[in-house]
């Protein structure tokens, strides 16, 4: 058993982590938050750098990594806070063509009736008729909403354009295929949690970051109990979403991708609100960042059925698990 | 990243669980929590049966993989707990084959591994918990002797030890991680009390150790005088990440059989009961990962986890309350009888975020040498 990133998967991930910092560094974060444009010079860089065509096999130009290389990357991203729709494009590579090299922008129609970077996007999958604006309150997510799509558990996408792609003027893209993020599409709820454990990592180094520098009563804030105490919970969520999620990546199982949402979502969202307390007054205010990773990470909370889904898969495999043992037992 | 076990490893699997299919069938009944000394010879004769098979040494001199494999199946056949013999096993032999003598070796593993002395601690004093470098238990040169007077408390086994691993204080006036001493005291020797402390489970499960003038010999010191703060710290995360491995096995398969219970009487129909036992399925699964992730550093890099240890025990003690707390909403009323499963190791759940050191010790140790934030106060 060797449950550790091997050589290439450490290098994988410095490699988009350096792309990310040097193409999306803080100065374009602001810009993004203040105008949420998608960033095509980026997009392509994305697809060059094999992003997209992570997962595709080489023999259909894909890169032929796995869906363990693929948690890296989305982690990153997650990380960098990177804006678009990463994940509809990259599960539209081999099937949309552009998506792969990252020269067609790729958006979806969601179980949950939600759709991200619908405007921006070149080709939308599903059924987005009728999609009618939020204000989102991500402010790097656009959001739509499909009205009779809301709440229904698989969106029957049509293949194809029902009206002409894109009328004059009209910013709505051409559709194609039937929507691929169904609920129970596991890769995206994969690539989700792999999204949310990046956020979970990045704002427990935040809340550290902010702890050992910020001074009160003439000590670092850090040295207080109260704000360690805090601090350690949130890297303690942290390494237990990254055993599971690293861990669904490998096995494919529904059920562990299940566990590894539940972890990742829990570690984001509540990572988030913590590095908010930690830092006090400053936390509240729309230029500390980490309020950008608090609302993405509840975007990402309803993705792809959402939390009660896999709850409910993990309690049904509770009582129908290998000999009897529920839980699943296997040796793997 | 990869899950699966070498050939070696799947080889050792396999004959370990063929042994305990045929062993396990001979073994007497397991007796009544509250007969020490039956419990002493059960848990002896089963040390005795894994030394006699080749097994003994598996926390000694096995890889972490095989560690956790042993566990793993031993855990699921349902084969006796290490007992008695966690002290001789997983502390003080570690600790003697670390820092001892050749002599001193000679002398106190065999029995160990042989399944015929037992061991119990005498670290924590009624004055000395999370703080134990403030422990008191006096130890005077006179001869050849120590000469030993205070008390220890939270002494699991001491009614019916071979041997006690004690720290002492042996130097009052110097810095206190400087002045203390690893002494092996025999536990017949004249001037030792020993007191059951009863929890509130009901059971004796330790006691707390008087100690009233009690000679031991200098030779029964493991490393140097003064030096034993260091000596008991060298060995303090021996296990390499696997100190919960059954354990976590044995939850998920308590969390089947809760699944099972919720289904038989109607409780699995609660959608908020039925996805919070989801949910503790995803946790569980979560910490048998993050047991594989720590084997298998442990096993890469050749070090002990180290702290990374107490990020799983902050996660894991706190699991484990929540699944018998789950349990108690499964059962209903009838979690307020004592005769029924589950409700005594829902009570036995309450010492997790406790003992080894408390949830709030553990939360500063992960901030302070983990994330490296300023020392706390």
């Amino acid at each position: 058993m060797r449950f550790q990133l091997t050589e290439e998967q450490r290098a994988l991930r410095d490699t988009v982590r350096q792309l990310l910092v040097r193409r999306f560094d803080d100065e374009a974060l602001r810009a993004a938050v203040e105008a949420p444009v998608l960033d095509r010079g980026l997009w392509r860089e994305l697809g060059a750098a094999g992003f997209f065509a992570l997962r595709l096999p080489e023999a259909d130009g894909g890169v032929g990594l796995g869906p363990a290389e693929a948690v890296l990357a989305f982690e990153e991203a997650g990380r960098a806070l990177l804006p678009g729709p990463l994940l509809a494009t990259h599960l539209a590579a081999g099937a949309v063509p552009g998506a792969a090299d990252g020269s067609v922008v790729v958006a979806a129609v969601d179980g949950s009736g939600l759709v991200e970077w619908l405007t921006q996007a070149d080709v939308v999958r599903g059924d987005a008729h009728g999609a009618v604006p939020l204000r989102s309150v991500d402010p790097l997510t656009p959001l739509h909403r499909v009205p009779e799509a809301a709440g229904a558990a698989v969106v029957t996408g049509v293949r194809g354009a029902t009206r002409p792609p894109g009328a004059k003027g009209s910013r709505t893209p051409p559709h194609a295929e039937p929507a691929p993020l169904g609920a129970a599409d596991p890769t995206a709820v994969l690539l989700t949690a792999a999204e949310q454990l990046g956020s979970a990592a990045r704002i427990c180094e935040l809340a550290v970051q902010h702890a050992r520098t910020r001074t009160q009563f003439g000590r670092p804030i850090g040295a207080f109990q109260a704000v360690q105490h805090l601090c350690a919970q949130m890297l303690v969520r942290v390494e237990v979403a990254r055993a599971a999620v690293y861990a669904a990546a490998v096995t494919a199982d529904p059920v562990d991708i299940a566990a590894a949402r539940l972890l990742a979502d829990e570690a984001a969202v509540r990572g988030a609100r913590d590095c908010l307390q930690v830092h006090g007054g400053m936390g509240f205010t729309w230029e500390a960042e980490v309020h950008l990773h608090l609302k993405r990470a509840w975007v990402r909370t309803h993705r792809a059925g959402g939390g009660t889904e896999s709850e409910e898969l993990l309690a049904q495999d509770l009582s129908t698990g290998v000999d009897g043992h529920g839980a699943g037992l296997r040796t793997r | 990243m990869d899950l699966s076990y070498t050939p070696e490893e799947e080889d050792f699997r396999e004959r370990l669980r063929e042994w305990l299919g045929k062993v396990l069938p001979t073994l007497p009944p397991k007796p009544s929590p509250d007969d020490w000394p039956a419990r002493r010879a059960y848990d002896l004769g089963w040390q005795r049966m894994l030394y006699d098979a080749g097994y003994a040494d598996v926390h000694w001199d096995a890889s972490p993989t095989m560690r956790l494999i042993f566990l793993e199946e031993t855990e699921k056949a349902g084969a006796p707990y290490v007992g008695a013999n966690f002290v001789g096993l997983l502390h003080a032999g570690p600790t003697i084959a670390a820092e001892g003598t050749a002599g001193q070796r000679a002398r106190w593993l065999p029995p160990i591994l042989r399944g015929e002395e037992v061991w119990c601690q005498g670290f924590s004093e009624p004055d000395a918990g999370s703080d134990l470098a403030a422990l008191r238990t006096r130890a005077r040169r006179d001869g050849d002797d120590y000469v030993v007077s205070g008390s220890k408390i939270w002494t699991s086994h001491a009614e019916v030890a071979d041997w006690c691993e004690l720290l002492v204080r042996t130097d009052p006036e110097a810095p206190r991680h400087r002045g203390i001493t690893w002494l092996a005291m025999p536990m017949d020797a004249p001037g030792i009390t020993v007191r059951p402390l009863r929890t509130l489970a009901g059971s004796a499960e330790f006691a707390e150790v008087f100690l009233d003038d009690v000679r031991v010999p200098i030779a029964n010191r493991v490393g140097d005088e003064n030096d034993g703060w260091r000596v008991t710290m060298v060995t303090l995360s021996f296990e390499r990440g696997t100190a919960f491995v059954g354990e976590v096995v044995a939850c998920r398969r308590v969390l089947g059989e809760l699944a099972r219970q919720a289904r038989a009487n109607g409780r699995w129909d609660d959608p908020v009961l039925r996805r919070r036992l989801g949910r503790l399925n995803a946790e569980f699964r979560a910490l048998w990962r993050l047991t594989q992730w720590n084997v298998s550093e442990a096993e890469a890099s050749g070090r002990v986890p180290g702290v990374g240890g107490s990020v799983f025990k902050l996660r894991y003690s706190h699991a484990r309350q929540e699944l018998y707390d789950a349990a108690a909403d499964v059962l209903g009323t009838e979690s307020l009888d004592l005769d029924r499963p589950w409700v005594l190791d829902r009570l036995s759940s309450l010492s997790y975020t406790i003992a080894a050191g408390t949830s709030q010790i553990q939360h500063s140790i992960v901030a302070e040498r983990i994330l490296g934030l300023p020392k706390g106060r």
